[in-house]
């Protein structure tokens, strides 16, 4: 009798070192070490001005608290549900911020943090969660594409979309994110198929944080996801996804690789999912306490706070104005929120076609009059 | 035995009991094992049973339905959870195309014993995917039986049922009424799977509805009983195969027939129902059959799902549109 194989001891990503353990992992690409020190990696190299250091934290803290708030509304009642970045800040702003002007972001549903980098205002964000529209922010002139709830379903059009910039002679780069749940699905395996064959000025942005709800990585993958590209046909890299440098670094050689016409990238975050999968969740359930401690340590907001100060870039002066604005932030995502109104009715009927069909016009107007003769009955 | 149940854990321990009858069934889904399922369905199963009896899968809709498919060839009964409704779509390749035909191609040599478990329908104030009713695009697929419970007692049954029947059976569970309770009897013997039940007699409209809207359709018989109309409201059960009989036996009675589902009326299982009534009640009809479903929009944000859901007046006002034709 063949047995079945047991899955439960812990995934271990690098062997002999205790999952999961960034420092030990030699192929990790990381400019910050928890601590804020400085790496120097010549094959990716970056060079940032002090007020470019500090925008990108400025950009932390304030995704960060938007974060925070959006939790704190959802558990007031203002919002139906919301998927947290928590710990996941760093990935997000660092690979947001590696875009130009004309390139274009493929998000899933939780990438507050590239909308963030992409101009996206948070309240058309909030308002999706909040149950009044699906994102009211528009794809076209952000170069930020809508939220994608069907896990992985974006990464084939963002390899679509590469194939369309290939045939328009145009130098920009198509940036798709996935989780690495994501990686199971067929569709993201047909995505890198057809990335690597087109050679499609596409990247695939992984954020591993190592949860897909429940599930862990290990079910996923029995390799490091950045490995998976090699048998695609292109290059993977592993980042740390909680050092907005190296991420921000590994980004933009790989757009730019994208942009030269050279094909794909597979980029692998590793970080974590400090928060529950969504505020409907009980990650208690599934996960222990010691491993949220151990990441707490690598918090990536404040390793980029301890770079800064190490190194003299900020001081108290800077740190406060950034919580200042980052509170005048958290209020106006209130007040936009418990004042935004509901939308009329007849919303869900006024796109669903660019030309409505003749019944659904009937509908619509047979909806007008059933809501109307309610108004008269109060009368 | 009798004890008060929800849906859910009807639903739970309907499980339970198959497995422990059969050791050939298998569950398998997304976070179904130690998480229990996003709904709690499967809560403590992996536990007790098992990671080779309750899986939890990779992400991937298509695998588990894919796998299903091998795994009953291999003599395993295979119980899928699809995490929502909206989720069932990758997969659909595999049930459309594989789960369905396999009996038909095999001219019958391979048995396909799937049970494709799906939370449908809205009114969880969830985002998109989260609220379908994709109950038409199975039943309009031969190979593939299609039921709907509305209440503990059904949970219970009819999982066990669908598990031990040969076909393969989508299953559909009424989401949103998950934590709705009633007292089932362990000990009973059940209603077969593949019929429908009438929950309340009367006289003068028969509403059929399935899943989440027949606690509405009741609801509505309810209110119109305070307006001295009596409503009679048939339970459908079973989706494919339909079981009309005590459809047609009510409305040669009261002449009149609203049908409620969540799902767009266009094309929909409400258009089937009717046809089939009149083709059978013609000379009893007094009125055309009414439908009352979902407008032919995407299921809408949130904010909107009351103004897209069927509720109690707008069976209340089919209901009058019958009595005044």
């Amino acid at each position: 009798m063949t047995a079945l194989r047991q899955t439960t001891e812990a995934f271990d990503p690098v062997p002999g070192a205790a999952a999961p353990h960034l420092p030990q992992q030699p192929d990790l690409v990381q400019l910050l070490t928890p601590e804020g020190e400085r790496v120097e990696r010549p094959d990716y190299s970056v060079d940032l001005s002090a007020e470019e250091l500090r925008d990108l934290y400025r950009d932390l803290v304030l995704v960060r608290r938007w974060d925070v708030e959006a939790t704190a509304l959802q558990r007031q009642g203002e919002l139906g549900i919301w998927a947290s970045l928590l710990g996941q800040e760093a990935a997000q702003v660092g690979a947001g911020r590696a875009m130009q002007p004309g390139d274009t972001a493929f998000p899933t549903y939780r990438e507050h943090g590239v909308a963030w980098t992409r101009g996206v205002d948070p309240l058309h964000v909030i308002s999706l969660f909040r149950g009044v529209d699906n994102g009211g922010w528009d794809p076209v002139a952000t170069g930020f594409n809508l939220y994608t709830v069907v896990i992985g379903a974006q990464c084939l059009h963002a390899t679509g979309y590469a194939m369309g910039v290939q045939r328009d002679g145009a130098e920009h780069a198509v940036l798709a994110f996935l989780g690495d749940g994501a990686t199971s699905q067929g569709e993201v395996n047909e995505a890198l198929i057809w990335a690597a064959s087109f050679s499609a000025p596409v990247v695939f942005f992984c954020q591993n944080n190592q949860y897909a709800i429940s599930v862990p990585l290990e079910r996923q993958s029995r390799v490091p996801l950045y490995q998976r590209a090699a048998g695609f046909g292109f290059p993977g890299v592993r980042v740390d996804g909680n050092d907005v440098l190296a991420v921000l670094a590994v980004t933009r050689a790989a757009l730019a690789a994208a942009r030269e016409g050279q094909g794909p990238t597979f980029i692998e975050a590793f970080t974590y999912r400090m928060g529950a999968h969504t505020t409907s969740d009980d990650p208690t359930r599934y996960r222990l306490a010691s491993e949220l401690e151990e990441w707490k340590l690598r918090d990536p907001v404040a390793r980029l706070k301890a770079h800064l100060s190490r190194a003299g870039l900020a001081d108290a002066a800077f740190f406060s104005a950034v919580e200042a604005e980052a509170d005048e932030l958290a209020a106006r995502i209130r007040t936009g929120t418990t004042e935004m109104p509901d939308p009329p009715g007849t919303a869900m009927f006024d796109a669903v076609y660019a030309e409505i069909t003749p019944p659904l016009a009937q509908q619509r107007e047979e909806f007008l009059a059933y809501q109307a003769s309610f108004e008269e009955g109060e009368r | 035995m009798t004890q008060t149940l929800t849906i859910g854990k009807a639903l739970n321990l309907g499980l339970r009991r198959a497995m422990e009858d059969d050791a050939k069934v298998v569950l398998m889904g997304e976070d179904i094992g130690r998480l229990g399922g996003v709904f709690r369905i499967t809560d403590g199963l992996q536990k007790d049973f098992g990671e080779d009896r309750v899986v939890d899968t990779p992400l991937a809709e298509a695998g588990i339905l894919g796998t299903a498919v091998g795994l009953a060839m291999r003599g395993y009964r295979p119980v899928c959870e699809i995490q929502f409704d909206g989720f069932v779509f990758p997969a659909a390749n595999q049930i459309i195309t594989q789960v369905a035909k396999i009996h038909a191609r095999s001219r019958g040599k391979l048995a396909m014993p799937v049970v494709i478990r799906i939370p449908f329908g809205g009114g969880i104030g969830a985002v998109e995917h989260h609220s379908e009713s994709p109950e038409a695009y199975f039943g309009h697929t031969p190979g593939l039986k299609v039921v709907a419970v509305s209440n503990p007692v059904d949970a219970y049954w009819g999982i066990q049922q669908a598990i031990a029947h040969p076909d393969p059976v989508v299953f559909l569970e009424p989401k949103r009424r998950y934590w709705e309770k009633a007292p089932v009897d362990t000990d009973a013997t059940p209603d077969p799977l593949f019929a429908a039940r009438v929950l309340r007699g009367g006289d003068d409209v028969t509403v059929l509805a399935y899943g989440p809207m027949v606690k509405t359709a009741l609801q509505a018989a309810e209110a119109a009983a305070d307006e001295g109309r009596s409503l009679e409201v048939v339970d459908l059960r079973t989706l494919s195969p339909l079981d009309l009989e005590p459809v047609f036996e009510s409305v040669r009675r009261t002449g009149r027939c609203v049908v409620v589902h969540e799902a767009p009326v266009s094309l929909g299982l409400g258009a089937e129902i009717a046809a089939r009534v009149t083709e059978t009640c013609f000379h009893s009809l007094e009125a055309p059959v009414l439908r009352v479903g979902g407008y032919d929009t995407p299921y809408p944000p949130s904010k909107l799902e009351e103004e897209y859901l069927p509720d109690l007046d707008r069976v209340l006002d089919a209901v009058d549109r019958s009595l005044e034709f």
